[in-house]
């Protein structure tokens, strides 16, 4: 393990918790039971005070981090993040991934049976937000033990967990890091999330969201939206440079078959995402992007509703971000100036567009790095043990670094 | 650079107080004023490298540009609005030196006063000047707005400022004598003209 790549965290164990405790939703309605899925990585401290969690985003799951025992090529969706040597640093932090409930990866969704009825909940499962998954997060928190969280960190949708956090649960939380996120969703936003749901629901293996009692799944649907997603979540630039306007042959057909590259890609793309994921966490998903929106009660005051939270912010953006661009987080930043909060705001020069959170960007994670470092005095974890290794050469010089280490 | 400066600030910022820094560099001005005099305070910053370095500084900076960046901040909510040694390389200074009179209570400014000695003893000899302060040769300076003291008295009148404190300095040491033509660095604080 060591020697493929010496800042993974190496092999991760997925965990259950059940909770029997009712979580009664934003929408009206309770969950009886559920369970959540989560992976850790790094040791919880004596004084429990250097925790970090991970939100997910709309496709993502408690696999954040380091590869699965039995199968080494499924590495977390967050690897370049996490790791000793790597911007969360794990020689100093307890770093949790949580699967959302709803989900699709472990967590109660869904696809999940419902104990009362003893058939898969499908269309009968309650509508999630962002604020029923800070309360259950919570309640995970409560489980391990840790009343104050060092951080809470994610992008897109994760992002907008991270700012929840600090208005639900002001006290429990030092840092949130709202990376590409907005404090609600845009018109645009919203629209594209219809026409992906759209894409699911016409779908005539949807079933009314009953699929899993047919014994099919609405991949058509799923692979569409997951098409269009996909197209937003890339800068135009970069699918240019990447696609541009290439074709599997030389002459054009003349008919509907696939023949640009980008064609091709999306396809695959699509299908291999409608395989693995689930069409009900999908609609679920997108609903709670459309309905965050904190300021609501207030009338938009954002400032007014920012004035509850005690944490640091950590805000950034990516300038080919166009799903979720720096306007959006501008606001936020605003927001939190009006209100008086501690806040570092970033706008990255990266040209993927709203993709570019989960890629590596050397200024993007030289700041996430240096801001856990100012966290790491701050709850008196010390230097990193592990030197930062951002680029090749420093990751040879880390090589030689661990070998160093072992050998002491 | 030592930078003089900022001693000088330092000494003008009240304990407490909440300050915003435009183009706050590394961020070692606001971080030490917030060590010694427990100010709250945000900079501004466009480069990457500063951005990171406030950030390992442990200051609250948000990467935006001073031209329009000010935008983000309501009427009178600092108690000081600090440009320290970037007003010669703005587009906008009229702009921005407006834009501070409306964000903070008061504002000081510092510039490298083109009307130093050696920068006219430079231009009488037919060259654009060269020297420590201004180490820039003219095609590829940053400093697109050099001025001197007297310059900056004009604009200070002209966008409605009072000025409440006037030091030009060299070396470290304050200039009293023909300070306009023997100091190199000025530094202005001033406030709305009420």
């Amino acid at each position: 393990m060591s020697e493929l790549d010496p800042r993974s965290v190496g092999a991760a164990v997925p965990q259950r918790a059940g909770f029997l405790e009712p979580l009664i939703l934003k929408a009206g309605k309770t969950l009886a039971s559920y369970e959540l899925v989560y992976e850790t990585y790094g040791t919880l401290n004596a004084e429990r005070s250097n925790a970090i969690l991970v939100c997910h985003a709309l496709s993502g799951n408690h696999h954040v981090a380091g590869v699965h025992a039995d199968d080494p090529k499924k590495v977390g969706w967050w690897d370049n993040m996490i790791g000793p040597g790597k911007p969360i640093d794990t020689d100093r932090f307890f770093v949790i991934g949580v699967n959302n409930i709803g989900g699709c990866h472990g967590s109660t969704g869904p696809g999940s049976i419902d104990r009362a009825t003893g058939q898969p909940y499908g269309a009968a499962f309650p509508l999630i937000t962002v604020e029923d998954w800070v309360v259950s997060q919570a309640r995970l928190m409560d489980r391990l033990g840790i009343q104050k969280l060092a951080g809470v960190i994610g992008g897109s949708l994760g992002g907008m967990q991270a700012m929840q956090w600090t208005l639900s649960f002001p006290d429990r939380i030092r840092h949130a890091f709202v990376i590409a996120a907005a404090a609600r969703l845009s018109t645009q936003n919203i629209a594209f999330n219809d026409v992906a749901r759209q894409a699911i629901v016409s779908d005539p293996d949807f079933h009314g969201g009953n699929f899993y009692a047919h014994k099919a799944i609405p991949a058509r649907g799923l692979k569409l939206a997951r098409m269009l997603g996909h197209i937003t979540y890339l800068s135009e630039d970069l699918l240019r440079e990447k696609f541009g306007r290439d074709t599997k042959r030389t002459e054009y057909g003349f008919n509907y078959e696939v023949e640009f590259e980008i064609e091709s890609y999306l396809r695959y793309q699509g299908d291999k995402f409608a395989q693995v994921f689930d069409a009900n966490t999908y609609l679920l998903m997108t609903k709670a992007l459309d309905y965050f929106d904190p300021a609501k009660e207030t009338g938009g005051d954002l400032p007014r509703v920012l004035a509850q939270a005690k944490a640091g912010f950590f805000v950034a953006s990516f300038e080919s971000d166009w799903r979720f661009p720096p306007e959006r987080s501008r606001e936020i930043v605003k927001a939190l100036v009006a209100a008086d909060k501690r806040v570092t705001y970033a706008e990255i020069d990266a040209p993927h567009g709203h993709d570019a959170f989960l890629l590596d960007n050397r200024q993007y994670h030289e700041l996430v790095a240096a801001y856990v470092d100012n966290i790491a005095s701050e709850i008196n974890a010390g230097p990193r043990r592990t030197p930062l290794a951002l680029g090749t050469a420093e990751l040879e010089e880390m090589r030689g670094f661990q070998v160093q280490r072992e050998g002491t | 650079m030592q930078r003089f400066d900022f001693e000088l600030i330092s000494s003008w910022i009240p304990e407490r107080a909440r300050v915003l820094d435009l183009g706050c560099g590394d961020g070692v001005l606001l971080a030490g004023l917030s060590a010694t005099h427990g100010v709250f305070g945000y900079g501004i910053e466009i480069d990457d490298a500063h951005v990171l370095a406030s950030v390992k500084h442990g200051v609250n900076v948000l990467q935006d540009d001073l031209e329009t960046g000010l935008a983000t901040f309501g009427d009178s909510t600092f108690d000081f609005v600090i440009l320290s040694q970037t007003l010669q390389a703005m587009h906008n200074v009229e702009g921005v030196m407006r834009e501070m009179l409306r964000v903070g209570r008061e504002g000081i400014v510092t510039f490298p006063n083109f009307g130093y000695w050696r920068h006219r003893l430079d231009v009488l000899q037919g060259r654009m000047p060269v020297s420590k302060e201004l180490p820039h040769k003219w095609y590829d300076t940053p400093n697109i707005h050099l001025c001197t003291v007297k310059d900056f008295e004009d604009l200070c009148v002209k966008v409605g400022a009072q000025i409440l404190d006037e030091r030009v300095i060299h070396g470290g040491k304050q200039v009293t004598v023909l300070p306009n033509l023997r100091g190199s660095l000025g530094v202005f604080r001033f406030r709305r003209r009420p």
